[in-house]
């Protein structure tokens, strides 16, 4: 019997051991490839689309390397899950570098959170940076997860669900901001589960297990 | 829902093995990095940082090889600091795993490398660490270890510093009077009411207290210690409770 492949999509943005990492501890038995072959992305039975850095310079490698095209026919079919800019990708457009259009799998816009964000009286600090909160929506992924777990988030700019019925996890920061969205066989969080300790470990091995059925 | 104040272990390495006498029952062998830092993942440190004190190029490679261990194995923020002089330094390290450098000398040196790092790989990954003493009434830049001043006002310092791009300081203070006797608040919050971007204070850590007041005095956003927790004296995870009776906002899951 052939194991199951997990490909996590290497478009030249950034460190992809952890992510690898994590995937391969929570799987053992799954066979987790860092690649950016769509042959082999087409092949998998789960794919992890991650980011970090600028929208403008991760647009511009998916793009270019015909990324875009390949998780077009991924959507189609099977797991899909976007991890932190993944998830931003994601969305119709960013105001990130002047605005920036992505890639419109969900509906709504990727915003900033601002120099001036306040909660109590409180001057907020940006990039949101560290562990925080999120309140779930009903999913398979959060099977397991204890509702308001931590994960650790670092992000300056954040998603506004077009479409509420797609938020699947709330999270807040001076606003109220969407820390996972959900449709069909797709997820994508804003945290980064590879850097979440147990609870983001749980999310990976749930996504693992999902068939794409919400 | 609100975003929780960190606590950040941190360890010295020398070529790839962690130095300083990191003493817990328990581990086998007291110097292997996986296994260390396994510990303090499990006793709920949020972030880890590494202070690489290589001295030569080759001892380097093999600290390269201990974030790649690390990062398979531990998963949590992992930052590396100390000899990060060049793009091609920190290149390595968020290729071998670590999620951030810390930027200490170099920028004091050449601040024009915050700012291409900062470009080339995102103000998330760029730490930027202020060694500051008080020097009559105000806060100045020390490098070498806290011996050599250099006439730069840190929290000036600071503020250029976030506009050169980093996406978070990392301020090492002491009073006057030197070891464990806590941060030096005054410079904590002077630094963090002037910058945008979240501190980690470190530095003169003797009790538990001390992490208290450098979040509710000197309104850091994380607290970074060595000692205390290195010799079993206190857990992370008793720092962290003793910090959420505090009213802090912590990680306790």
């Amino acid at each position: 019997m052939s194991s199951k492949i997990c490909a996590v999509i290497d478009y030249g943005m950034g460190n992809l051991h952890s992510a690898h990492g994590a995937l391969q501890t929570v799987a053992p038995d799954t066979n987790v490839l860092v690649t950016s072959d769509p042959e082999t992305i087409l092949r998998a039975d789960h794919v992890v689309l991650p980011g970090v850095g600028a929208i403008r310079d991760c647009m511009a490698e998916i793009r270019a390397q015909g990324i875009d095209q390949v998780v077009a026919e991924v959507r189609k079919s099977k797991p899909l899950l976007g991890i932190c800019v993944g998830l931003q990708a994601m969305m119709e457009r960013s105001e990130e570098n002047g605005g920036v259009g992505c890639l419109g799998l969900f509906p709504g816009e990727v915003k900033f959170f601002g120099k001036d964000l306040h909660e109590n009286g409180e001057h907020l600090k940006v990039p949101h940076m560290g562990w925080n909160q999120v309140q779930q929506v009903a999913h398979p992924l959060w099977s397991g997860i204890a509702d308001n777990s931590r994960f650790y988030f670092v992000h300056s700019y954040y998603v506004s669900p077009g479409d509420e019925s797609q938020l699947k996890g709330r999270g807040h920061y001076g606003v109220d901001f969407a820390a996972a969205m959900g449709e069909d066989n797709v997820f994508a969080v804003q945290f980064h589960p590879e850097k979440s300790h147990n609870a983001g470990l749980a999310l990976l091995r749930n996504f693992l297990a999902w068939g794409g059925q919400s | 829902m609100a975003l929780a104040k960190r606590i950040i272990p941190c360890l010295d390495v020398d070529k790839g093995r962690v130095v300083k006498g990191v003493n817990f029952v328990g581990i086998r062998d007291a110097g292997d990095p996986v296994e260390i830092a396994k510990r303090y993942n499990d006793q709920g440190a949020d972030e880890i940082t590494f202070l690489d004190i290589t001295a030569s190029h080759e001892g380097r490679e093999t600290t390269v090889h201990m974030v790649e261990a690390i990062a398979e194995q531990v998963f949590i923020p992992l930052t590396v600091g100390g000899g990060i002089r060049e793009l091609d330094d920190i290149r390595r390290m968020l290729n071998a795993g670590a999620d951030k450098v810390s930027i200490n000398s170099a920028a004091v040196y050449n601040p024009e490398f915050v700012k291409k790092a900062s470009d080339r790989f995102g103000a998330q990954c760029i730490v930027v660490a202020i060694d500051a003493k008080q020097v009559d009434d105000h806060w100045e830049i020390f490098t070498h270890g806290g011996r050599k001043p250099t006439g730069i006002n840190a929290v000036e310092w600071a503020v250029k510093m976030e506009e050169y791009g980093a996406g978070e300081i990392l301020l090492t203070s002491m009073d006057r009077d030197g070891v464990k006797s806590g941060f030096d608040l005054g410079v904590t919050r002077a630094i963090s009411d002037a910058v945008n971007i979240p501190v980690i204070a470190s530095g003169g850590v003797g009790n538990l207290d001390h992490l208290v007041d450098g979040v509710k005095e000197g309104r850091a956003d994380a607290v970074l210690a060595a000692s205390i927790f290195h010799f079993g004296e206190y857990t992370v995870q008793e720092a962290k409770q003793h910090m959420a009776a505090a009213g802090i906002e912590m990680r306790l899951d």
